[in-house]
This record gives C-alpha cells, structure tokens and sequence, in this order.
C-alpha cells in the first residue's frame, strides 16, 4: 500500500499535470490574442494616418473646397493655394513613364518568359529583380549628373528637330524637366513592370503554348497571341502598381524635375510633383493653411494610390485564377 | 541561417553602442554632461554658422550645437513650434508670425552678408553689371535673352550671347528669397503689387533649387543660368557674379566694404527689436542687396542648461566670433549693434 | 507560300532580339548604376569617409560617420518594431485568424503598403515629432518601421501558407497544441522565406529618404541615444548630392556605393537562403 505522502504527492503531481495542461490550451487562446493584438495595431496605425491626414487637411477643405483640386496658382504669400500643377505633374511624369517604361519593361518580359533559354530567364530576372532595391536617393543622384545633363545636351535638342511642331516638344531645355522626372521614373519602374509580367507569363498554362506550337506558330506568334493575351490582365495589373510606385516617388523625382509649381505643355519645361514638393516645403511653411494644404496634397496623392493598387490587385488576381482555373 | 537575424540585430545594436562611446571619448566630463542644442533655418549664413559650431565644439567638446540648413522659412516654423531651440533667418518674422508663435522670439543679429546675381555663360568670362530694371524684367519673365537691349546697354564691351536666360531661384522658404524680393519690391512696383515679399513668392518664371546650395548647384550645371545665392556660395564655388546699380547709381560689386556701407546709414535708426532691411540703402559704395541675418532665440528657455549655452555663445559670438566672419566674406556686426545686443541678452530668461 | 513562312521567321527572329535588347538595357542599367558608382565613388572611400565627422561647409575632409552609425541606429528600430507586428501579424493571418478579422487587416496592410514614402513621413511627424516637441532617431525609426510592415506581414503570411498541411496535422497528431505545433513545427519550416522578406524589407527601408525629412532631420554631430535629431546616409547623400561643392559630391559618390553595396548585399543574400531552402525541400 501506499504511504499517504505518495498517495498525496501523486495526487498533487496528477492536479498539477492537470493545471499545466489547463495551462497549454489558454496558451491557444493567449498566442491567439498575441497575434490578433499585433495584427489589430496595423489596423490601428492605419487608421490613424487616415485620420490624422483628413484631420490636419481640414483647415484647406474648408477654405478651399473641391476648388483646391482645379486651382492652378501656388501662392504662400497670397496663401491661395491650389493642386492642379502638382497633379498635373504627378500625372505626367507617370505617363510618361508608362509610356517609356512599358514597352521596354513587356518586352523584357517576353524574351525572359518565352524566348530565353530557362537558366539565362533565371538569372537575368535575378540581376533585374536587385534594380528594384536600389534606393530612390541613389536614382537621382545617378540622375542629376549623368541623365540631366545627357538630355540637355543631345536629347531635348534632336527631339526638338524632329517633332518641334507638337507642343510637347517645344521651348527651352534646361535639362532638369517634366522629361527628365519621367524618364528616370521610367527606369525605377522597369525592375517592376519585368518581375510581375515575367511571373504571370509563366503561369500561362504549358498546354496554351504547346497547342499553338503544334499548329506550326513560331515561338514568337505564340508568345504574342496566345500567351500575352492570355495573362493580359496580369501584365496590365503589373502596370497599374509600377504606376502606383511612379506615382509616389519622392527623392529621384524632386532631384530632377526643377520644381516649379506651373502648368507647361512642354515636356521640356520644368514642374513639379505633389511628393516633390511636401518634401521640399513640409518642414518651412509657416502659416497654418499652407501647411494644412500640403497635407491635403498627401491625402490627394493617397487616395489616388489606393485606387490604382485596388486596381493592380484585382487584375493581377483575375490572371492567377484563370490559368489556375483553366 | 537562423542565426542571421540575430546576428544582424546584434551587429546594429554593437554599431549604435559606438555611437555613446565617441561622445564621452572626446572630454574628461560624463557622457551625461553632454549638450546636444538643435537650431535650424537659414542657408545664407551657414558657412559662417558651421565654422562658428564648429570652433565652438572645438572650444568645448561636450557642447554640440547641431544646426541644420534647412532656409529661413523652415527656421521660423520650427521655432515657432518649439521643435528646435533656435533658429535662424535672413528675413525678419512678421508681426503675424511672431503673434502666432508659442513663446516670444528675440532677433539677434549675427552677420552682414550679401545676395548676388549669379550667372553661368558659356563664353561670358567678363563681369555683367545689373540694373535694378534688368534684375526685376529678369525675374518677372520680362526680359528673356541675354541679349536684351537693356542688357546690352549696361554692359556694352561684354559679348552676351542670344540665349534665353534659365532663371533659377528657391523652392524651399527662404531668406536669401526675401532679401532678393524684398530688394526688388523696392525698385520695382510691379514686382511689389504682383508677387510681393515673403520667404517663399509665387514665381513668374524659373526654376527651383533647395538652399543656396541647390541654387548654386543648378547654376553651375545649367547653361546661360542666372540665379541668386549669398555671396560666400559664389566664392567657394568660383562663380562669376555681376555688379548692381545702387540707388545712387554707381555699379557695385559686394563685397566686405560695400555691404558694410550699406549697413552704415540703418545703425543709427536701429530698432530695439533689430527687425530691419537695408536694402537698396543710401551711401555711394553701398551695396543694394545688403541684409543682417537673425539668430531667433525664444525669450524663454526652460532647459536651464541649454539657455546657458545659448547665452554663452551668443556672447562669444559677438565678440571672438566676429572675428571670423571676415574669413567667409561676411561683414562684421557694426560696433553700436554689437551694444545693443549684448544689452539685449538679459532678456533672455 | 515560302515566302511568307520565311517571313514569319524573320519577324520571330526580329522580336527575338528586340526583346532581348529590352532586357540588355533592363539589366545594362544596374551594371551602369553600379560601375558609375565605384568610378566615381572608388576613390573617396578612404578611412577619414567612415570614421571623420563632416567639416564645416566648404571645407574638405571630414566623412560619414555620424551618417552611416545613424543609418545603423535607425533601421534597428525599424526592425524593433516592424519585425514583431510585422511576423506576429502574418501568424496571425496564416494560423488563426478569421474570416473578417482577416480581410480587415489584410485590407488594411495592403492601403498601409500603397502610402507614399513622403505621407508616411508627414504622419510620423505628426504622431511623434510634434508630441515630443523635437526630432528624434525615436521618430524616424518610426517611421521606417511603419514602412517595414506590410512587406514583412505578407512575406510572413505567404511562407507560412506554404507550408504543406501534413506538417501541421502530423504536430497536431503528436499532441502539440495549435501554439506549439506553430511555434515548433510551421515557423521554422517557413523561416527562410521569412527572414528573407525581413531582409528585404530592412534593405528596402535602408535606402528611404523621404520619411526621415521631418522626422530624423539630421545631425552635423554625434547622436547619442534615441531621442536626439540624426543623420542617415540617404538624407546626407540627398543633401551632398544637391549642393555646389565638388567634395561634397564626391563624398555623396561615395556614400552611395557604400549605400548601394549594403542593399544590394543583403537581397543577394536574403535570395540565396530562399533558394537553398528550396532546395533542399524539394530533396
């Protein structure tokens, strides 16, 4: 029999046993509420931000209204302030990035995805995918002393030669320009464009292309009538988010763009992009509505992000679940 | 693998450690004992301002007075908030901005210094002499070539090419901007009833550079370019900068004896605030884009220790720094504001 | 007929090498960008660059340090708090979460990674500068490591669903709880794929200048502590870049290469444990 100490003592150890074992299943419940609460506070911190923007643009909306998005003077003395030359040159310098950067940056991807052999795919989509990391600073000061000066001096000058007669092409080149902002653009959203565009093209489905092959196409026909319409939305959606990182450039923009806040239909003239110029007035406007205004601009700029990556994710989502599906 | 992180982690903590140690490495005192002042603003005075830190530092290793060249508009603001200690301005506030800052803020002069007309011409090695007209058509988007006829007028042994001129001013808030604008409200009504004087103007034409650095900077990578920056930029960067007619009508190069006279006529009408511009002042050799530039010290600092610092080197800087200005191609404080000024360090609690 | 098909294969052989050039001059550029860098950049990198302060303005000498320690500091804040919301976030979206709680915090993730470099700065200046009453290396680590979020919680998120189910349900099997069958079993399956998106993202906030403006505001000394204003290698190399000197240019050379190496440094390798990882796996 037993003494009653180890009668007591088994007792205790089962209670015990019981109690750590109570233990490890509110250790469930406790990492489930560690990881909801740290979930919950990017929820909060991006709450915030909302609310903190909407707060402190406040002051403008009042004064301004849905004005502030058509006016075109920049005025801190007058302290009439209005976004239409920002977004005008946020707008263009993206467009004009897309326009560079996309034909360059699908065509890449369908000489990675279809037309290389595998091993060079790899590794070159390897060494493109790093031009994604080099930092904006870097961008523009790569830009000021090498593409600057490379447009002032052969570039806008032919150009103007040849189509001088659209406005586009018209006027003074000091270099620093709507041009220069997007070509610079262009090649930051290049590494993008290529990675996203080269992934979705390998997900076409190898059946797609071996029926087309089989039907005597040549690796190119197939590449750019079965494949690429295939995963066109995803190309399009690789688009719209190099779009949406154009769109929110800061530093190599400002570097190169001359910052002058006024509407030119030139591309040659210089301008200014909403990013470009909270950096370089943020910290000095003293009067409460100017500073009131470029925080507006951050809420335009914002919201225009939001939509176009809405738009990004959907597409690019829509491919994935084709090829899946099909 | 799964040691890279806290390998990484470990490696930027032992880096920012270095950090600490290099801070009481330099003097017998304790790390505690350190004095970390923040000021900011003016890009104007800032060669000046940086030796002065600099010699300052050198004077008394735990004293850091960290100034950032940001220009005057971002001087005001942040002193106004109270997010630095002090700031700096070459464009006095305005009554609305000294209204509308947390505590007081006192002006202290430092230095005389002078805003230049810039330029970069490809060919053009020769001085160009500015009119007050030239200077306002220029900004105005008015005048557009070099070879304007009024140009020409004022400059007619020197070959100036048929090029349009690339305007280049501030796109940060400025003070240089407003001794340049505050100077061209005087000699131009236009400019004063369609722009106006402030730290940060709506331009007619141009493009933007941050500080005086990134209008020197364009200026020196940009053809047929023409800007303005505090004199000492132009120096140190062996740019060519032009004469301006004064209101007297002689051509004037600035320099230590030109902005000196120019401050000469002001000392007597000084007011007890020091908020005061000498632009386009009287006197045969002054030079017409003259300005003082203002330390803005808040009339109350709670930081007992930072107040003594600041105090200090005011002081210092009025006496032994003043002797260092020259070097840069600043004007020295006249005697009787110097006077006026060490009295007004009392008002500092 | 023949005509034609030869037609078609010169067409396939034209598109052939026009896309081919598309990416030379896709890949040509980093090549530029980086021998630009050295070229330029090579001969300023002396031993004063990485241990000497900067000199006043216009003189020469003087270097980063104060920039590449505060770079330092700033991004392991950064990683203090961007890497538990970060990690713990993704746990909680690949193993626990619900439906709704879910999609709000995914949905948010996803509007936090589309905000603008420059707005994030504006909201920590916000949140931190203007409640503190000054800059700080505390605002701008902040800042950096807001950024930092979204990337690590998808990472995060995207590896840990990788793992195939029989290693959850064989831990589970065994007894474990559903904590410890993570902690234990899944997390460790996921973590190179983890810590290379915590690489990545460190390497990318590394590079960022815009949010460190008004919040990290720079520093012409030493910063001790978290709560004094700091200098960083994008800021000083923005501030370099743009100014009249030609020393400071050389040193903005300078300080790029070192930037640029460090980035670049860090994907290559953060990419080389994803592919051993898979690997391996796979054998």
């Amino acid at each position: 029999m037993d003494s009653p100490s180890t009668v007591a003592g088994r007792m205790g150890a089962r209670s015990r046993a019981r109690a750590f074992r109570q233990r490890l299943q509110h250790g469930d419940q406790i990492a489930h509420l560690i990881t909801l609460i740290f979930a919950a506070t990017i929820i909060v911190i991006t709450a915030l931000l909302f609310y903190e923007l909407y707060t402190s643009a406040a002051p403008t909306r009042e004064k301004f209204g849905w004005r502030f998005l058509t006016g075109t003077t920049w005025d801190p003395v007058a302290l009439d302030f209005g976004a239409l030359p920002f977004i005008y040159g946020t707008l263009v310098t993206s467009a004009l990035a897309l326009i560079i950067g996309v034909p360059l940056g699908v065509g890449a991807a369908i000489f990675l995805a279809e037309l290389a052999p595998l091993r060079l795919s790899a590794g070159l989509a390897f060494i493109i995918e790093l031009l994604a990391a080099v930092p904006s600073v870097i961008y523009g000061l790569l830009a000021i002393f090498t593409l600057v000066p490379f447009l002032r001096e052969y570039v806008t000058p032919l150009l103007g030669e040849i189509v001088g007669f659209i406005p586009l092409f018209q006027g003074v080149s000091y270099g620093v320009s709507l041009l220069a902002g997007g070509s610079i653009l262009a090649i930051m959203i290049l590494p993008f464009i290529i990675s996203i565009s080269r992934e979705v093209l390998l997900a076409v489905p190898r059946e797609q292309r071996e029926a087309s092959l089989a039907l005597g196409a040549t690796r190119w026909e197939t590449a750019w009538n079965v494949v690429v319409p295939y995963a066109k939305a995803g190309i399009i959606g690789s688009i719209f988010l190099a779009l949406a990182r154009a769109l929110g450039e800061t530093m190599a923009v400002t570097m190169v763009i001359g910052n002058d806040p006024r509407i030119n239909l030139s591309l040659f003239a210089p301008g200014y992009s909403i990013a470009a110029v909270i950096a370089n007035e943020f910290s000095e406007a003293t009067s409460g509505i100017h500073i009131s205004a470029l925080i507006e601009l951050g809420f335009v700029l914002f919201c225009i992000t939001i939509v176009v990556n809405a738009a990004a994710r959907l597409l690019i989502l829509t491919t994935r679940r084709k090829a899946s599906g099909a | 693998m799964k040691r890279i992180i806290p390998i990484v982690v470990l490696t930027l903590l032992c880096i920012s450690c270095a950090d600490n140690e290099r801070t009481s490495a330099a003097a017998p005192p304790a790390p505690a004992d350190q004095v970390l002042v923040t000021g900011a603003g003016a890009s104007f005075p800032y060669p000046i301002y940086s030796k002065w830190f600099d010699q300052y530092h050198r004077m008394f290793p735990q004293i850091n007075i960290n100034y950032q060249s940001i220009g005057s508009g971002g001087g005001i603001r942040q002193v106004m908030e109270g997010t630095v200690d002090f700031g700096a301005s070459d464009g006095p506030m305005t009554d609305d901005q000294l209204k509308q800052a947390k505590i007081k803020i006192l002006h202290f002069p430092t230095v005389l210094g002078a805003v230049v007309p810039v330029y970069n011409i490809p060919g053009v090695t020769q001085e160009i002499n500015f009119t007050p007209e030239v200077l306002a058509g220029i900004f105005l988007g008015k005048i557009t070539k070099w070879s304007d006829p009024e140009l020409k007028k004022a400059n007619p042994a020197v070959n100036l090419p048929d090029k349009n001129i690339v305007v280049i001013h501030r796109s940060d808030g400025s003070g240089t901007t407003y001794v340049w604008v505050d100077y061209l409200s005087k000699i131009s009504p236009e400019w004063k009833s369609k722009v106006g004087v402030n730290t940060s103007v709506n331009w007619p034409v141009g493009l933007g550079g941050k500080n005086n650095e990134g209008v020197a900077g364009l200026v020196k990578q940009t053809p047929n370019s023409l800007g303005y920056v505090e004199l000492i930029y132009a120096i140190q960067n062996k740019m060519s900068y032009g004469k301006v007619r004064n209101s007297e009508g002689t051509f004037v190069k600035a320099d230590l004896a030109s902005v000196t006279a120019a401050a000469a006529a002001t000392v007597k009408t000084m007011p007890a605030d020091f908020r005061v511009s000498i632009t386009n002042s009287p006197g045969k050799d002054a030079y017409p884009i003259s300005s003082f530039t203002w330390l803005l010290i808040p009339s109350k600092i709670q930081d007992q220790t930072k107040k003594k610092v600041i105090k200090d080197f005011l002081q210092w800087m009025l006496t032994d720094g003043q002797n260092m200005v020259e070097a840069l191609s600043y004007a020295k404080l006249p005697k009787e504001v110097v006077a006026m000024e060490q009295k007004a360090l009392a008002s500092i609690e | 007929m023949i005509a034609h098909r030869t037609r078609r294969k010169v067409t396939n052989f034209v598109m052939f090498t026009l896309t081919g050039v598309c990416t030379f001059v896709a890949v040509a550029v980093l090549f530029f960008i980086l021998g630009y860098l050295l070229w330029q950049g090579g001969h300023a990198l002396n031993w004063n660059f990485f241990t000497k302060l900067p000199v006043p303005v216009g003189e020469t000498g003087g270097g980063f340090a104060n920039a590449i320690i505060g770079s330092a500091k700033l991004l392991l804040l950064a990683a203090v708090i961007g890497i538990p919301i970060g990690f713990l976030g993704g746990v909680y979206l690949a193993e626990f979460g619900g439906t709704t709680t879910s999609f709000l915090v995914r949905y948010t993730t996803d509007l936090l990674n589309g905000v603008p470099s420059i707005v994030i700065g504006i909201f920590a200046y916000a949140v931190v500068v203007v409640p503190m009453g000054h800059y700080s290396t505390f605002a701008g680590g902040i800042a950096l490591g807001v950024m930092m979020i979204p990337v690590t919680v998808r990472s995060t998120e995207e590896f840990l669903r990788a793992v195939p189910n029989t290693l959850r349900e064989g831990a589970l099997a065994l007894g474990a709880t559903k904590w410890k069958s993570v902690a234990t079993v899944v997390v460790p399956a996921a973590l190179p794929g983890i810590t290379t998106g915590i690489l990545l993202a460190l390497a990318r906030v590394a590079g960022e200048t815009a949010p460190l403006i008004f919040t990290a505001f720079g520093n012409a000394f030493w910063s001790p502590g978290w709560n004094q204003p700091t200098e960083s290698l994008p800021y000083m190399i923005w501030k370099y870049a743009t100014g009249p000197y030609e020393d400071w240019h050389q040193q903005a050379w300078a300080a790029g290469l070192v930037l640029l190496s460090l980035v670049l440094a860090t994907n290559i390798a953060a990419r080389f444990i994803l592919r051993r990882q898979v690997g391996t796996s796979r054998g």
